[in-house]
């Protein structure tokens, strides 16, 4: 998979972030870096605290000092300074009841609408074009509640584009899809960041299309790092043992390893 | 904050700019013209019908021409006494037009709320804030001596400041009773709270009303609702009130559509949302209190107009807080017409007659929203 040449400072500099929730610490310590137009995956078993560091990384939760993003401290960003360069799709995003498609898409104009402010002509045709760029021209007028899983997840990125940001956070993008649309989604994703330079920072749960897609893999197991490189450094038979507590065989495939469970045999 | 940042991508990079020439084939959501106006026609309707009908029927035409003579450098012959003419700019105009802004400010606070909560069933009334203004209220007039002789006109112009105190505490209280259920309550919670608390004060008030039985008449009245004693002085008390909760809830209605996907995404888009909450919040309040101090305890129109507009309009509440504004306005101005007609001479009381139609719509509004509740 090509990558976009990195010039200067990385995209997302994580050192040392620790987040504690109510008390119980979820991340302690943890590093990260993505270069400007890489594609990041971060693994991990339930309760690693990928979410988090995503949230994290987004803005959502304090963390002075850890998070560096294109160079400047995300703490000294402006809450729509951020957003015009960090843009999240959380796992399942709220849908509103009676929200048409694209009044939900121009909410992601919303860090370039003045303060009380209305979206302009611009913001309006900006959003037609992401939706044409989706293919979801058609579906403009529709109720976002009534689409299927597969189209709300492209209107969720389709959002997420029009907020014009270069670094897109996702947040398990596929969790709801068969499948197919699972392919449709995450190669929809791959296209738009080789075509507009997007750095992407995803959490996964499918192990072997995270490795299809990723340049590189980060796995978090109990708040800190435990992984981190290629794909085939990440996925090994060893480190999903350990950490996943998982019976798999990984099968080299073209694009990347995949993973393949295995009913373990009984003692 | 340029510097090293990477400039967002400019509106129309993502590929090549659409066909020049070509509308957008679709508006975002928005007031559209027909809405505004039906819902202006709505009040014309409903402020010709509250001044003609009465114990003196007026024709409907001559109160036209009497309301546009009220105009600098009109003047058209109504046909009217000036007797007449007395009951229509000091009587009734006085007590439609304290209807209209009363009902507007209900249902506009209802509407607000029900955003700030992403709550279907937040109404002034059910999370106690209406119960909070009419404590203080009480409190105001049963210990400062009450009005002039001991009627409720002539209340000072401060008054709707201390139905704004208790207003703000009932909400505060609602707010932090119903978030005790976990980090973000969930919408039944809230609602609980709110009954909890509008019992919580309504106990205080009725201790109150006890210890001080020579001003329970005027407060009994006033608590059932009513629009009766309105005059000039009414209006002009609620008026400030009035225009700032409009200015201030109306600036906000696109970010109270962006608050609809959630505070995790409305903060990812570059929000506050706690704190236009907590902004939004005191301006409904405040315009609650201000419609309490008027016109006492009217339930329901803060749930009945919203969700009638949002089934009409759309879900937008760039649709659904103007076009409160108006029909709220017009549906108290109207139900006052069938509350002093109904049972004439007699009048009943505007909150009982709210409170049969709004009983049964709740029972609606319940129905449909079960699935947010639960």
């Amino acid at each position: 998979m090509s990558r976009e040449p990195t010039a200067g400072a990385p995209a997302v500099e994580v050192r040392g972030l620790h987040v504690d929730l109510g008390g119980t610490p979820i991340l302690t310590g943890v590093d990260l870096t993505v270069a400007a137009g890489e594609w990041v995956t971060v693994i991990g078993p339930n309760g690693a605290g990928k979410s988090t560091l995503l949230r994290a990384v987004g803005g959502l939760l304090p963390a002075p000092g850890a998070i560096t993003l294109f160079g400047t401290p995300s703490a000294a960003l402006r809450r729509r300074d951020r957003a015009r360069v960090v843009a999240t799709v959380a796992q399942s995003p709220v849908v509103p009841p009676g929200m048409s498609v694209l009044d939900y898409v121009l909410l992601g104009r919303t860090p370039y609408i003045p303060a009380l402010g209305r979206e302009s002509t611009a913001d309006v045709d900006a959003v037609h074009e992401v939706l044409g760029r989706l293919d979801l021209s058609g579906f403009h007028r529709r109720e976002l509640a009534t689409l299927s899983g597969g189209e709300r997840q492209r209107v969720f990125l389709a959002r997420a584009l029009a907020q014009g940001a270069t670094l897109l956070l996702l947040d398990e993008p596929t969790s709801a899809l068969d499948i197919g649309h699972q392919q449709d989604v995450l190669e929809l994703v791959d296209q738009l960041r080789r075509e507009h330079g997007l750095t992407v920072l995803a959490t996964m749960h499918d192990l072997s299309l995270a490795g299809e897609y990723a340049d590189r893999m980060v796995m978090l197991a109990g708040g800190r790092v435990v992984a981190a490189g290629t794909p085939p450094e990440v996925l090994t038979e060893e480190l999903l043992a350990t950490h996943y507590r998982a019976s798999v065989r990984v099968v080299p495939g073209a694009h990347g390893p995949l993973v393949v469970p295995v009913r373990p045999t009984r003692p | 904050m340029t510097g090293p940042l990477p400039a967002p991508r400019p509106a129309g990079l993502l590929s090549a700019a659409r066909p020049t020439g070509s509308p957008p084939v679709a508006r975002p959501a928005g007031l559209r013209k027909r809405w505004l106006v039906a819902g202006l026609f709505a009040v014309l309707v409903a402020l010709v019908a509250g001044v003609s009908l009465g114990p003196v029927s007026l024709p409907p035409g001559s109160v036209a021409a009497e309301l546009l003579n009220l105009f600098p450098g009109v003047h058209l012959d109504s046909g009217l006494t000036e007797r007449e003419i007395a009951i229509v700019t000091e009587l009734r105009l006085p007590r439609v037009v304290l209807g209209l802004l009363v009902g507007g400010l209900l249902a506009l606070a209802g509407g607000c709320y029900q955003g700030v909560f992403r709550n279907p069933l937040a109404d002034p009334y059910l999370l106690g804030v209406a119960a909070g203004a009419g404590l203080a209220v009480t409190a105001a007039i049963a210990l400062g001596g009450g009005g002039r002789q001991g009627t409720l006109s002539g209340l000072p112009m401060t008054i709707p400041l201390a139905a704004f105190a208790g207003s703000l505490l009932a909400v505060t209280m609602t707010y932090v009773l119903g978030a005790a259920g976990g980090r973000r309550g969930s919408p039944a919670m809230l609602i609980l709270a709110g009954v909890a608390v509008s019992a919580f004060l309504s106990a205080g008030q009725t201790y109150l009303l006890q210890r001080n039985a020579d001003t329970i008449q005027p407060v009994y009245s006033w608590l059932l609702g009513r629009l009766a004693t309105a005059g000039w002085h009414d209006v002009l008390l609620v008026l400030p009130y009035a225009a700032l909760t409009t200015v201030v809830v109306l600036l906000h209605r696109r970010e109270l559509d962006v608050l609809a996907v959630g505070d995790d995404e409305a903060r990812s888009l570059g929000l506050h949302p706690q704190r236009t909450r907590y902004l939004l919040i005191a301006a409904a309040s405040l315009g609650t209190a201000a419609a309490v101090s008027a016109t006492g305890l009217i339930g329901f129109v803060g749930i009945i107009v919203p969700h009638t507009v949002r089934l009409l309009a759309g879900s937008s509440y760039r649709v659904i807080l103007p076009m409160s504004l108006l029909f709220g306005g017009a549906f108290l101005a109207l139900t006052d017409v069938v509350a002093r007609t109904a049972a004439a001479p007699a009048e009943v009381p505007i909150g009982v007659v709210t409170a049969l139609l709004g009983g049964p719509f709740f029972v609606l509004v319940l129905r449909t929203a079960r699935r947010v509740l639960t």
